[in-house]
């Protein structure tokens, strides 16, 4: 079985196509990391995936179904821009959110609802923040919490779109592990990341510019050619091999696929 | 201690006002809880104005007047979803449009007729004190239905006030979600103008939700408090009315601003967080 299948897909808004001819599978228990610079279709790719937004053309397979059909069996962690952040919720009243989507209008919490709300929490170090007001966190435990969230669907398919963001180390460790166990488990993972150390762990990398610049496993595609036509700016340390230790400079304008002339920086 | 009390037991018209105050209060403190959280204060002040031309018409025309409320609402809402789909324009926008012009209308059927000379008083600021049996049981219905639409619809309209692609990401369609909201904001609207008016419904639905926002940390007791806060702005309002001679409705909502901003200024007192930044809970410091 495969977890997810696009055909000749294109991707974009209101018929306008932002990444055009996609062909991938994604095994049941595999992994996918999207990388790319902003605007290069990471997060339109995931949109599409849960079904936020329609595909332009050829075909989506996700699950078995169309995007968006299996709510119980997805978890999708949006990049959350909560400024006026006004809701009175508790940490724990947005990882028990997670149990919605399973638990429909009007079923009530289970034990394992429970369960599962504490172990995420739990996993992710954010326990003793419980009983806070959401408000009064900060980004990075925010950021926790939120991927607690995503622990708490216990899903088949977890999508995140730039989950790192926010964390600082120590949280880092923990979202690394929890997601590695997750994988273990049997669930799909994909992540949109601009994190090379980390996409490289995954079993397929897409490399995002507006198009499909490369896809196969992550040690064959996180090239230093490949992420400048990406990314534009790669600064590598001449003495380091692994491709794990590339930076990335995003530019800021331009179109990404300029190759930039410049000597490195260092 | 018998001045508190005595007013209400004496004449019915004060204890039904009263009731229909508190049924006010809590069709406005769980649905503007909604209105507060995901930003639709300016909706809500729409629909409480634009049901002017809806209620004049019915007059006009010798029908009830929450009749042609519940049109000119349907109007409303109907009007500003065509806008924002039909053109590029914010939904602040359409929404503007369509309350001025709306409103506009209102005052042209007002005054090209005679038939509205003590009406439009009781339109715009209410006639809480003359609320009768019938209306009662249509609020008490109004009020059920509000409350328990929002009960069953707890996930789908706290996921949407969280962040409306998680509603449906979770199988609950926000747009649809939204709808149901916006019909409950309009109930509200067509229920509350009679006692407390058009012009002060909206200050029922701000008021008390918001007080609620500044001191809960649950979205149940956000409710609760404003349900409170609701209930005993009805009630001081109306024992002024009827010690000082004063307007009813205008007091009560006069009553439910003010203690917004008391309670306002006593929580900045306390901590500074909610207009400057936010306290880290482990060190107490606070953050801009």
């Amino acid at each position: 079985m495969t977890a997810i299948e696009a055909r000749g897909l294109a991707i974009g808004y209101g018929g306008e196509v932002v990444v055009p001819d996609i062909e991938l599978s994604v095994p049941e228990g595999g992994s996918l990391a999207l990388v790319g610079t902003n605007g290069s279709g990471k997060s339109t790719f995931i949109r599409s995936l849960v079904g936020l937004v329609p595909i332009v053309s050829g075909s989506l397979q996700v699950l078995g179904q169309a995007p968006g059909k299996a709510p119980a069996r997805l978890a999708y962690l949006s990049q959350f821009h909560d400024s006026g952040y006004i809701l009175p919720i508790r940490a724990i009243d947005v990882v028990r959110m997670a149990r919605y989507a399973t638990l429909g209008l009007v079923r009530r919490c289970s034990g394992e609802d429970s369960d599962l709300v504490d172990w995420a929490m739990e996993t992710m170090g954010v326990t003793h923040l419980r009983g806070k007001p959401i408000r009064d966190l900060s980004g990075g435990q925010r950021q926790r919490v939120y991927l607690a969230n995503a622990l708490a669907h216990r899903a088949d398919l977890i999508v995140l779109d730039e989950p790192t963001a926010g964390l600082d180390a120590a949280g880092r460790e923990s979202y690394l592990e929890a997601f590695a166990a997750e994988l273990r488990r049997g669930a799909v993972l994909v992540t949109a990341t601009h994190d090379i150390g980390e996409a490289v762990e995954y079993h397929q990398v897409l490399l995002l510019a507006g198009r499909v610049v490369a896809l196969g496993p992550g040690a064959d595609v996180l090239t230093p050619d490949r992420l400048m036509e990406t990314f534009g700016i790669v600064i590598a340390d001449p003495h380091e091999e692994h491709v794990g230790r590339f930076t990335i400079a995003e530019r800021a304008h331009g179109s990404p696929q300029t190759i930039d002339t410049r000597p490195p920086a260092e | 201690m018998e001045a508190l009390i005595d007013p209400f037991i004496d004449n019915t018209f004060m204890l039904r006002a009263l009731v229909a105050g508190v049924l006010v209060a809590v069709a406005c403190a769980v649905i503007g809880t909604f209105v507060v959280l995901r930003g639709l204060a300016f909706i809500g002040d729409a629909l409480a104005h634009g049901v002017l031309p809806g209620i004049a018409a019915a007059i006009l025309l010798g029908l009830p007047g929450m009749l042609g409320a519940a049109v000119g609402a349907i109007v409303m809402i109907g009007g500003v979803t065509l806008v924002t789909n039909r053109s590029r324009l914010s939904s602040d926008t359409a929404i503007g449009l369509l309350f001025v012009a709306m409103l506009a209308l209102g005052v042209v059927m007002v005054s090209a007729s005679d038939a509205f000379q003590g009406d439009l008083m009781a339109i715009l600021f209410g006639q809480i004190l003359g609320t009768g049996t019938e209306q009662l049981i249509v609020m008490t219905i109004a009020t059920v239905v509000v409350v328990v639409i929002a009960i069953v619809a707890s996930r789908p309209f706290l996921l949407l006030s969280f962040d409306p692609e998680q509603a449906d990401v979770a199988g609950f369609p926000s747009s649809r979600y939204h709808a149901l909201m916006m019909l409950l904001v309009a109930l509200t609207v067509v229920v509350a103008f009679q006692t407390v008016g058009t012009l002060l419904v909206f200050g029922m639905l701000l008021a008390p939700a918001a007080t609620g926002a500044l001191l809960a940390n649950r979205l149940s007791s956000m409710m609760a408090i404003g349900i409170v806060v609701g209930s005993l702005s009805t009630y001081l309002g109306l024992l002024a009315s009827y010690w000082y001679d004063v307007a009813a409705s205008a007091t009560i909502v006069l009553v439910a601003v003010g203690i917004f901003f008391i309670v306002l200024l006593l929580t900045n007192l306390r901590t500074p967080r909610l207009i400057n930044g936010r306290t880290d809970p482990e060190t107490g410091e606070t953050k801009a």
